[in-house]
């Protein structure tokens, strides 16, 4: 062991950091692809108890008797990754494997700015909402690509929906984020949790409530899930814009990033709407171990945030497409910019708890 | 020396791009080359430690106005041995255009050498830097507090533009059928179940 640091030791002090941060990196990275394996088995699950059923009962980790289905994400990513992937004849063949990655990259990259803790963030960098914004927009390109690449009517039908909601929306979720920043003061997103401490009624959920509902609604839209999945439209389209992929192409495509996004919108609005990784009895119980700041507090409120995904799914029937075009233009946008203007007026005239 | 190789590069890879959004064959390749030219002169303005500009540049252009271009393009249906014949026929313009904007740079580049012997290193702007050392808050300070009144005035050139734009797409037609969304959701089943008693049918 200590052998081991000795040679540790030697290694110059900055390939010593890259080492930590492309470590660090690969953490992150791994712990997003397992969220969204056990995403996929807690979306079953709880759309099964909604509808009462019991979901995926079977697979086990291992054989043992207890937890029975939790080792079903494995089987599925087996089960997808050895299957054939099949490429229709007149397909774009470079732009239908390369469009698969281009939906991944962006969604695993947004995760850089993420902060987990009051010490770990992975890059905290001074435009942090800025990057968010601007990254998350490249998402809507897997799904374009893939849909024109295909060759078949279907898929470049639910490409186009997608293009279409996916710009609509986008636009509210920016304003909702400009509420955010003139809230907090800056573009930092560790700042951005930092000026939410002093307990429940001082994270920005009561003041910016509107703009919070606006910012999860369009989260949904743009992460193509229901009520709004009208790229996917099974009964009007088949499968939309991954109707020609299987196998491996189909997980990296579609599961990945979906289920990657979904869990991402959720920890923003989080950390930008329900105080990240502050504690809720931060004003209640001082000193004690309850009202520390840590990772345990992010994850419940995420938690809290993808089970509304799961039960939105299960309650809401599909959107029309021209409905989902007007709340997105004729309802949200107005919507955020009358609060900005709200915001302002409280932020100007110091009400609230921008009182000096 | 990293970042000399990096601007190198991303350079290559830029000029790369450019020449693939001319000459690909396909309309959306040249659509996908033009996205790569704007990514990788975003990161040659990261390396210039200009971030606002560089995370604007793929916010509104590459998040935007080419998911729009490409959307366009996509359902054009474009006979490509037609656009060929037309590069060959304006190749020599096109390399007009170009030489004319090297030049402009070359003679700005020597106008700011004028008097500096070949050892003097290459004047150059100093990063704008805000009391944090973030070119965003500088960037906005400047936008917002001294030059308020022209950015205000941009902001409404852009409206009208967008007005225009909407009204003149907007005509509508006699005979269209549209539904009116205030009405959808204020009816009332009053208005529209009407239960009727009838009598028992008699059997033969």
């Amino acid at each position: 062991m200590n052998e081991a640091l000795g040679y540790w030791d030697a290694v110059p002090a900055n390939l010593q950091d890259l080492v930590i941060l492309v470590l660090q990196i690969l953490g992150v990275t791994v712990a997003v692809i397992l969220s969204v394996a056990f995403m996929t088995l807690a979306e079953r699950k709880v759309i099964g108890w909604i509808q009462v059923r019991h979901g995926p009962n079977q697979i086990r980790i291992f054989g043992l008797p207890f937890l029975k289905g939790v080792a079903q994400p494995f089987a599925d990513v087996i089960k997808l990754l050895l299957k054939e992937i099949v490429v229709p004849a007149n397909a774009d063949r470079f732009l239908f494997l390369v469009a698969p990655l281009i939906a991944l990259v962006p969604a695993l990259a947004t995760w850089a700015v993420v902060p987990f803790s009051p010490d770990f963030v992975l890059a905290d960098i001074d435009a942090g909402l800025l990057y968010v914004l601007a990254l998350t927009s490249l998402g809507v390109y897997g799904i374009i690509l893939a849909g024109w690449a295909a060759n078949s009517k279907y898929a470049l039908l639910g490409a186009m929906r997608s293009a279409a909601q996916i710009v609509a929306y986008e636009i509210a979720m920016g304003f909702a984020l400009v509420g955010v920043l003139m809230a907090a003061g800056s573009l930092n997103l560790t700042e951005i949790v930092k000026s939410q401490s002093g307990g429940v009624l001082e994270w920005h959920w009561l003041w910016l409530f509107p703009l919070m509902v606006i910012y999860f609604i369009s989260g949904i839209a743009e992460t193509n899930r229901a009520p709004f999945d009208v790229a996917e439209g099974e009964s009007e389209i088949v499968a939309g814009f991954h109707v020609e992929y299987s196998g491996a192409t189909f997980a990296t495509l579609f599961a990945l990033p979906e289920y990657a996004n979904m869990i991402l919108v959720a920890t923003l609005s989080a950390v930008f709407f329900l105080g990240g990784w502050l504690s809720p009895f931060e004003g209640i119980a001082p000193g004690t171990l309850l009202a520390e700041p840590s990772f345990v507090w992010l994850f419940l409120k995420i938690v809290f945030f993808l089970f509304l995904f799961l039960w939105f799914r299960a309650t809401f029937p599909r959107y029309r497409y021209d409905q989902i075009m007007r709340l997105g233009w004729k309802v949200f946008i107005p919507l955020t910019l009358v609060w900005i203007f709200v915001l302002a007026a409280f932020v100007h005239f110091e009400i609230g708890p921008w009182a000096a | 020396m990293l970042i000399t190789i990096l601007f190198y590069t991303f350079a290559a890879v830029l000029v790369g791009a450019a020449l693939g959004v001319v000459l690909s064959r396909n309309t959306v390749h040249s659509a996908l080359f033009l996205v790569l030219a704007f990514f990788t002169s975003a990161a040659l303005w990261l390396l210039l430690e200009a971030e606002f500009l560089g995370i604007v540049l793929v916010l509104v252009y590459v998040g935007a106005v080419m998911v729009l271009f490409l959307f366009v393009v996509m359902m054009l249906d474009i006979n490509v041995a037609q656009l060929r014949e037309g590069l060959t026929r304006y190749a020599p313009l096109g390399a007009l255009v170009a030489l004319m904007v090297i030049v402009q740079i070359v003679y700005v580049t020597w106008v700011r050498r004028l008097g500096l012997t070949a050892d003097m290193a290459f004047p150059s702007a100093e990063p704008l830097r805000g009391t944090q050392g973030s070119n965003t808050e500088a960037l906005g300070a400047l936008l917002y507090d001294d030059y308020v009144l022209p950015f205000q005035l941009a902001a409404v050139v852009l409206l009208v533009a967008i007005v225009a734009a909407i009204v003149l797409t907007m005509r509508s037609r006699p005979g269209l059928k549209q539904q009116d969304v205030a009405k959808q959701v204020a009816v009332r089943k009053e208005d529209r179940v009407r239960l009727v008693k009838l009598p028992a049918e008699k059997g033969p």
